[in-house]
């Protein structure tokens, strides 16, 4: 039986934009940008206007309220870091720096979309709408993932690379195969798409031409090794001509450009063009983890090239000049980032204590005879130490 | 203690002979023969019309019904959408199958041989087997991974490994294997309606076995209830008094073979087989073990690290006061797979069954 469904919504979308499906699937020529550096609009005429590559600027509202969440995303990393320090959380991997990434793939999205993020994405999963301390239990050693995917359509943060991608392209072909319109973004790094999964995953999506966003925050570094050592391919986003969709590039550093391309992306995909990649270049500021010394694989100057460029300040100039942001908007944004700083704390200083005969109660839909007997053991041995205090 | 009434092509393990042995054992109701391979595809096919989110996709296994032909006609009755072929990628079947089951359908997927099953090893034992206990149950995955699998078909390299220690050895997945063409059937809808993600493991000497059953019979059966679940519980095969015989898929049909032979000299074994690995009946296990006080596991896969040592260990701790002897194992080798002209050396078989049955101290226990 011979499938040409992806192949027939290529010709149709390209022919849409009056270009080759070649040329459809082909990044645009440089990475698509609207601010610069210093926060100012690019001009209209270099934001990404080759034809099939056209984004409109977003409206003020949508980029207010990015810029709402883009703030928060800010105080959450810089307060888990604190948490971290002050030994009060036992790990997090910092999105500092990758903040405008975490905040449009949320914003990107309808309520009924899915987003199978990475375990550097708690960000975008908070935006996505998850309770911050839902979030945060899976960093606290609680228990792996403290919230549940289906009621906020997120699956749990991916500690494995990859495979994410692929249960994001099933979710895809469940709604699809029922005739809903649901779109999943699927996110991974730079370093994850040297796994196999992600061929697979990129594959399988575009061969039954599923709405599926691959959203790649390139940071440069997978721990210490650098995008050079992954790929020599022309960039990531060229990868997508490979298998039949289309790919972008795209400042990662740029909330409005990536809330074009992203919006974009998810607005075609909906319509049934069959899925996407789209490559962020951004930067870690920070170390992978805690455990991680970042001094030993990059330079100091490199690190300070990448501050110039930060997210938050280009928005919050760019708004401001624009007569955006006025001084109550600004109080308002800082005081919702200082209240999601505050559960945190509070959340932090609760100290939870995990309840040891879960270990067997979520193995199966019910334990079998072989853990009811170690649970037994656990509880008696736990009866012991009790009568011994 | 002799072995000589025992024909050269049953001490090899023959499966003919073994399979015939079998066929003598069911009474005749009449009934026309069905193959373990019909079983399976009818068991989906109810499923499937029973059920509109149950879906069946892999290699192969859309057109052409797959290379075993088990999924035969369910693209013709049921459309490209829910029976379909896949791209050539096993972790991408894997990996897809467990975003159908978090968004509420229920896959049942295809791996094309035993040892084409790990590239998606990553899949099953980091995610199928762990996303229920890492979302605390809030995202179960019901799916099935159907796994071709063993020895005995003269099949080269890749296409005869015993893989079932892999998936057991993981907690989270059930391991299901049957052994008769009933249990095909049964097991393989229990396996569909399962909450939990099933490894369900098909001896495929077996799949153009035979045996009188009325399929639609049973499946009236399963979907009523009539008939008592297979997890967890091990079927006594054949009963007896003097040792039990362990085995499960493939071996079955081996051991029960060996017990017709020492029912001849006089020697009455009980065969268990075992069903489904994981959960484990250790009670049906046990209680025949201190019944008859000697007993031998019988496996296919290389005995170390495996089901059969497992196995062992338990009858051990549970059952040690009631042995007359320790407790013995015929296995494969702790070798790869041989090649086919060499996989009868290899593969436990009647003969090594008895010549074990043998060496359980009866002098002693006498």
């Amino acid at each position: 039986m011979t499938n040409t469904e992806a192949r027939d919504a290529m010709e149709h979308v390209s022919s849409k934009f009056g270009i080759t499906p070649e040329d459809y699937m082909l990044p645009a020529r440089s990475e698509i940008h609207m601010l610069d550096v210093n926060g100012k609009l690019h001009p209209s005429g270099q934001q990404g206007v080759e034809p099939g590559h056209e984004y409109p600027l977003p409206n003020p509202k949508a980029l207010v309220d990015a810029y709402e969440q883009l703030v928060i995303g800010r105080r959450v990393n810089d307060q888990n870091s604190a948490l971290v320090r002050q030994g009060r959380m036992a790990v997090y991997p910092s999105s500092h720096g990758q903040e405008a990434c975490q905040v449009a793939a949320a914003l990107c999205l309808d309520e009924g979309d899915w987003m199978f993020p990475t375990y550097r994405d708690s960000v975008a999963v908070m935006a996505k709408g998850v309770a911050p301390m839902e979030v945060m239990a899976g960093f606290q050693g609680d228990w792996h993932c403290g919230y549940d995917p289906k009621q906020y359509k997120v699956s749990a943060q991916a500690t494995p690379l990859t495979t994410q991608l692929l249960h994001a392209v099933g979710v895809a072909h469940a709604a699809k195969l029922r005739g809903e319109d649901t779109v999943v973004i699927a996110m991974c790094g730079d370093g994850a798409t040297s796994e196999g999964d992600f061929h697979e995953a990129l594959n399988f999506a575009a061969v039954f031409n599923l709405p599926v966003i691959f959203f790649v925050q390139n940071n440069q570094y997978a721990i210490s090794v650098p995008l050079s050592q992954q790929s020599v391919a022309p960039s990531l986003a060229h990868k997508a001509v490979g298998y039949g969709m289309a790919g972008e590039r795209v400042d990662g550093n740029d909330l409005v450009a990536l809330l074009a391309v992203l919006g974009r992306a998810v607005r075609l995909a909906r319509e049934g063009n069959g899925p996407l990649l789209i490559e962020a270049h951004t930067y870690r500021m920070q170390a992978h983890t805690n455990a991680d010394d970042s001094t030993r694989y990059r330079e100091d100057a490199e690190v300070q090239s990448w501050i110039a460029k930060d997210p938050v300040t280009r928005m919050r100039t760019y708004l401001d000049e624009a007569g955006l942001l006025p001084e109550a908007t600004v109080e308002r944004i800082t005081a919702s980032a200082e209240a999601v700083a505050k559960t945190l704390r509070d959340g932090m200083n609760s100290e939870q204590v995990p309840d040891p005969a879960d270990i067997f109660a979520y193995v199966y839909s019910s334990p079998t005879t072989q853990m009811t007997e170690q649970a037994a053991l656990l509880a008696d041995e736990l009866a012991r130490e009790e009568d011994t205090k | 203690m002799s072995t000589t009434v025992i024909t050269s092509s049953a001490a090899n393990g023959n499966v003919s002979a073994a399979t015939a042995a079998a066929a003598a054992r069911t009474a005749d109701t009449g009934l026309k023969p069905v193959t373990f391979a019909k079983a399976l595809n009818t068991a989906m096919a109810d499923a499937m019309a029973l059920d509109e989110s149950v879906l069946v996709f892999g290699e192969d296994v859309g057109v052409l019904g797959g290379v075993f032909r088990i999924t035969d006609g369910l693209t013709k009755r049921f459309g490209n959408d829910r029976c379909f072929d896949t791209p050539l990628a096993e972790s991408g079947i894997v990996g897809m199958a467990i975003g159908m089951a978090m968004n509420d359908m229920r896959p049942v997927i295809e791996m094309q041989f035993d040892a084409f099953a790990y590239p998606a090893f990553e899949q099953i034992a980091s995610h199928v087997a762990k996303m229920h206990n890492r979302t605390k149950g809030r995202m179960p995955l019901p799916m099935v991974i159907r796994i071709p699998y063993a020895g005995g078909v003269g099949g080269v390299e890749h296409h005869c490994d015993s893989s079932e220690s892999y998936y057991a050895h993981t907690p989270g997945l059930k391991v299901f294997t049957p052994a008769t063409v009933r249990d095909a059937y049964l097991m393989l809808r229990e396996a569909i309606d399962s909450p939990d993600p099933v490894v369900f493991m098909e001896p495929k000497k077996l799949y153009w076995s035979k045996d009188q059953v009325d399929l639609e019979a049973l499946r009236v059966s399963h979907e009523t209830s009539a008939v008592p679940p297979t997890e967890g519980r091990a079927a006594i095969a054949r009963p007896g008094t003097d040792a039990t015989l362990i085995a499960y898929g493939p071996s079955v049909s081996t051991a029960m073979a060996a017990a017709e032979a020492a029912a001849l000299e006089g020697r009455s074994l009980e065969v268990i087989d075992v069903r489904t690995i994981v959960p484990l009946d250790d009670a049906t296990i046990c209680e025949s073990v201190r019944k008859t006080g000697r007993a031998v596991v019988i496996a296919e896969a290389p005995g170390f690290a495996s089901v059969s040592s497992e196995i062992v260990a338990r009858i051990q701790e549970r059952c040690f006061h009631s042995l007359a002897a320790p407790v013995l194992r015929v296995t494969g080798f702790d070798t790869p797979f041989p090649a086919p002209k060499l996989e009868k050396y290899y593969l436990p078989s009647v003969d090594r069954i008895l010549d074990a049955v043998d060496a359980l101290q009866w002098e002693e226990g006498a």
